[in-house]
């Protein structure tokens, strides 16, 4: 039987979707944009709909549609060098713009580029601009290079959702700016992100109730994608956090591709996107395992509540200024480092993994580096393993369940010999949490 | 010293000087001329810098010495490639083996600006790397409307100012910015000298010493570049070889991993003049002098925000603008055709190649494309590629020189 949580979500998007194919005759206003630094509540505040791009290239890959659509962009003359999502989705528009529940996906009268944690976002919004034809309006966040975001870097931030993001809405949509209203929508993802919150800190419970990576992208599904903001997202996270912390009382685990997984032999962290083509394969390979991964960084791309953040109803541009810098490709490199060791401590992990994605420099750049560090930092050996979010032809599922298999021979020698202890080596370097 | 006019056996012998000079300073990943630089006066610093482009206006003005890291070439990798995957670019492997084999250790600064997510995620590889030298991500202006970022990248460029001063311990003025501008701004009219003369006379300047002039304002001295660049577009004025009969085109793409010289000059032989190009592209950003009407750092940054060339590296709020750029530089370099050539796995070439290339088949351009690294090594496929390319240009088309004949004003297309 489904959980009332994965009830909800399931139909909160193909409700979504249904909007979204009838908006070109209910005359809702659609706007794309990219989960890292959504504007979801401002979106939502004018009364048009958010439509992600990259969860459909992902869902794509999902449901084996990827293939064909990067098939389709790489015959029109994408390189075989660059981002999978951006030939996914590319590809999709090319055959006929089909979601992903099957419906067919309205064009965009805004494409909203708030450019967070990742330059191939402008270069895609430059392609998907060449086809629409339609209003384009930027969003500069500049990248936290020192590890904060400085406060002119915030002011410039509210000064563009001002003059540029909120005008351009306004324009779009005919409404004006209503910013009691977007208060309410600010309070209301202000109630999901504290449950949403309580159900990531569950994993330091052992055994842990949730897989915070594969069961992970789940849970965020709702708040990094359209549904920030509204009445379904705070229903959605307080069933779901009911459901874990009835979970975690009773000391069961979470569900998974092999069953329910009570008996944790490895708590993992783990930094990198997942692979949605053989999602559910991959997962397997953890849970026929036993390992359960209790924290991961995927599931802060789209904002890192876990570190203290919320929006705040008090001070809505400079919340979604700070809300935009802070998601988890914003931070630098010694940032995300900080960020992987404080969670090996908190969650006191048995191991790390990176799984590296060929399509994200964003992610993938430095990554080796990252492993040196946390290994130095934790006293705990690191796996690596490579792949890609929609493209089946990086999935090797032979190569990866071999390196796999090996590190956890690997973790269960190092437990035998006395060295599971996860405490680490170093202390976390202060005033770097994010 | 320059020879006199009129003798061009001596002309002859001072390019060739020049060029020997140029290529020593290409081939040297020891930066001895910045090692020889600093050790000239006590308390100078050098600062380097990743492409494409960063304000070396504000690097000179607080006293330090700019040097552009674009790689190292056909270097052997050994331990670079232990910090990036097969998927990512060659540029940063290489930039992570210089410093980890002490040669960048000449440099007290290093600048990371926002070209892409790789250099972006270096330079806080670099901070744990290299604890000891201040690193700066300098976050270029991407905007939809250049007036709502000028006061973002003045602040830019004001901290880097006063990071880059606390570094040399200067106080630095504005008549100091001021003489930093003057001097930039005559080094960026002396490349597009050296731009309008190749494209006129693609025979005089070949594209490899061109390449290898530009690549030594990258490590020395403005001051000291500047009158061998003047020397060397004199003397190749007195003795400037004789034309042939070979395709013209630009090549677009190589603005960031730079390719190895040997591809320019395979390209050139195979029968190609280049007659524009993007590489070393950060030198000429900015077009045209900056403006002189505000503080010395306004200007700057409007200098930026309002004059900058077309690139993938700055967001473009213009949506028929790519489709546009193609046929435009080909018009403006009367080229026959269009040479693709970007590193392999580099997403802002690569990702804006289909919209440029949709804007060059649309009016009919020739284009060919392929991918390098900068230690390609060999070269026959180029050759082949350039080669058959510009044999079908010549043979649709009749040789520039019929068509030249055969246009109403000369040099039309
Ligand atoms: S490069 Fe990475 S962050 Fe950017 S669009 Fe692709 S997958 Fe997303
Ligand atoms: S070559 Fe391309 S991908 Fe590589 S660092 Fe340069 S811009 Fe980035």
């Amino acid at each position: 039987m489904k959980d009332r949580s994965m009830l909800l979500q399931k139909e909160m998007i193909a409700e979504h979707f249904r909007r979204l194919e009838a908006a070109p005759q209910t005359g809702e206003k659609v706007v794309y944009t990219f989960v890292p630094g959504n504007l979801t509540e401002l979106i939502r505040s004018f009364g048009a709909l958010p439509l992600l791009p990259e969860i459909n290239a992902l869902q794509s890959g999902m449901r084996g549609k990827s293939k064909g659509y990067i098939a389709e962009a790489e015959k029109a003359g994408h390189s075989a060098d660059v981002c999978t999502y951006v030939k996914a989705d590319i590809g999709m528009m090319m055959s006929g713009n089909i979601g992903p529940t099957g419906t067919k996906l309205p064009p965009p009268d805004l494409l909203l580029l708030s450019y967070t944690g990742c330059y191939t976002f402008m270069k895609w919004f430059e392609l998907l601009r060449e086809k629409y034809q339609c209003p384009t309006v930027f969003l500069q966040i500049p990248y936290q290079g020192d590890g904060t975001l400085l406060p002119e870097h915030r002011d410039y931030v509210v000064e563009q959702l001002r003059q540029d993001v909120i005008p351009a809405l306004e324009k779009v949509t005919g409404r004006p700016y209503d910013e009691a209203r977007l208060r309410e929508l600010l309070a209301l993802s202000a109630r999901a992100e504290d449950d949403l919150v309580a159900v990531l800190h569950s994993a330091k419970q052992k055994p842990s109730p949730i897989d915070s990576y594969f069961g992970g992208v789940y849970y965020i599904g709702p708040i990094f994608s359209a549904f920030r903001g509204t009445p379904e997202g705070v229903e959605y996270y307080q069933a779901l956090r009911e459901e874990v912390e009835e979970r975690a009382a009773a000391g069961e685990g979470p569900m998974t591709p092999s069953g329910r997984l009570d008996d944790q032999q490895f708590r993992l962290v783990v930094e990198g996107p997942p692979n949605w083509t053989s999602f559910n394969q991959f997962w397997e390979m953890f849970s026929d395992e036993g390992a359960v991964v209790v924290a991961s960084t995927y599931t802060k791309v789209g904002g890192t509540y876990d570190f203290g953040f919320r929006h705040d109803p008090a001070d809505p541009l400079g919340t979604l200024a700070d809300y935009c810098g802070g998601c988890y490709t914003n931070h630098n490199l010694p940032g995300r480092i900080d960020m992987l060791v404080e969670y090996v401590r908190q969650y006191q992990a048995d191991g790390f993994l990176i799984n590296s994605v060929k399509s994200c420099n964003s992610f993938s750049a430095g990554q080796l580096l990252i492993l040196r560090e946390v290994e130095k930092r934790t006293g705990i050996p690191g796996g690596f393993i490579e792949s890609d979010l929609v493209d089946p032809r990086y999935f090797s599922a032979a190569n990866i369940k071999n390196r796999l298999e090996s590190y956890f021979q690997m973790l269960r020698e190092r437990r035998r010999a006395g060295g599971q202890a996860a405490s680490p080596a170093a202390p976390p370097a202060a005033g770097r949490a994010p | 010293m320059s020879p006199t006019p009129d003798d061009p056996t001596a002309a002859r012998a001072r390019r060739q000087q020049i060029v020997a000079w140029a290529r020593d300073l290409y081939e040297d990943l020891d930066f001895g001329s910045v090692h020889r630089w600093l050790a000239q006066a006590p308390g100078r610093k050098a600062c380097g810098y990743l492409p494409v482009y960063v304000p070396r206006e504000i690097i000179h003005a607080a006293g330090m010495l700019p040097v552009g890291v674009h790689g190292g070439g056909s270097m052997e990798i050994i331990r670079g490639d232990a910090y990036y995957q097969s998927y990512i670019c060659h540029l940063p492997r290489s930039v992570v083996e210089l410093g980890l084999t002490g040669r960048l250790k000449c440099l007290s600064a290093m600048l990371f600006p926002s070209t892409c997510d790789v250099i972006r995620n270096l330079s806080g590889m670099w901070q744990v790397l290299e604890p000891g030298t201040y690193v700066r991500y300098v976050d270029l202006p991407q905007v939809n409307e250049p007036a709502r970022a000028v006061d973002f990248w003045r602040g830019e460029l004001a901290h880097l100012l006063r990071d880059l001063s606390a570094c040399t311990g200067r106080t630095v003025t504005d008549e100091d910015l001021w003489r930093s501008v003057a001097v930039y701004d005559e080094q960026r009219a002396l490349v597009q000298d050296l731009y309008d003369a190749r494209r006129e006379q693609p025979w005089r300047i070949p594209s490899e010493e061109l390449y290898l002039l530009l690549r030594a304002a990258e490590v020395v001295p403005v001051e000291e570049w500047l009158p061998v660049a003047r020397d060397y577009l004199s003397v190749t004025a007195q003795d400037p070889g004789r034309p042939r009969d070979n395709a013209r085109v630009v090549v677009v793409g190589a603005f960031c991993e730079q390719p190895p010289l040997g591809l320019l000059k395979t390209i050139e032989r195979a029968g190609c003049y280049i007659v524009d190009d993007d590489l070393l592209l950060g030198n000429r950003l900015v077009q045209g002098a900056v403006p002189r009407d505000g503080d010395p750092l306004t200007c700057l940054a409007r200098a930026l925000l309002f004059q900058h060339r077309e690139s993938s590296i700055l967001y473009e709020p213009d949506p028929g603008a790519k489709m546009r750029s193609i046929p435009r530089r080909v018009e403006a370099a009367r080229a026959d055709g269009v040479i693709f050539a970007a590193p392999s796995f580099c997403d802002p070439a690569l990702l804006d190649r289909p919209m440029l290339r949709e804007g060059a088949e649309a009016s009919k351009i020739p284009c060919i494309a392929f991918k390098y690294a900068e230690n390609t090594g060999q070269f026959q496929q180029f050759r082949e590629q350039a080669g058959t390319f510009s044999d079908s240009i010549k043979l649709w088309l009749g040789t520039r020189a019929e068509r030249e004949q055969s246009a109403p004003q000369g040099g039309a297309r």
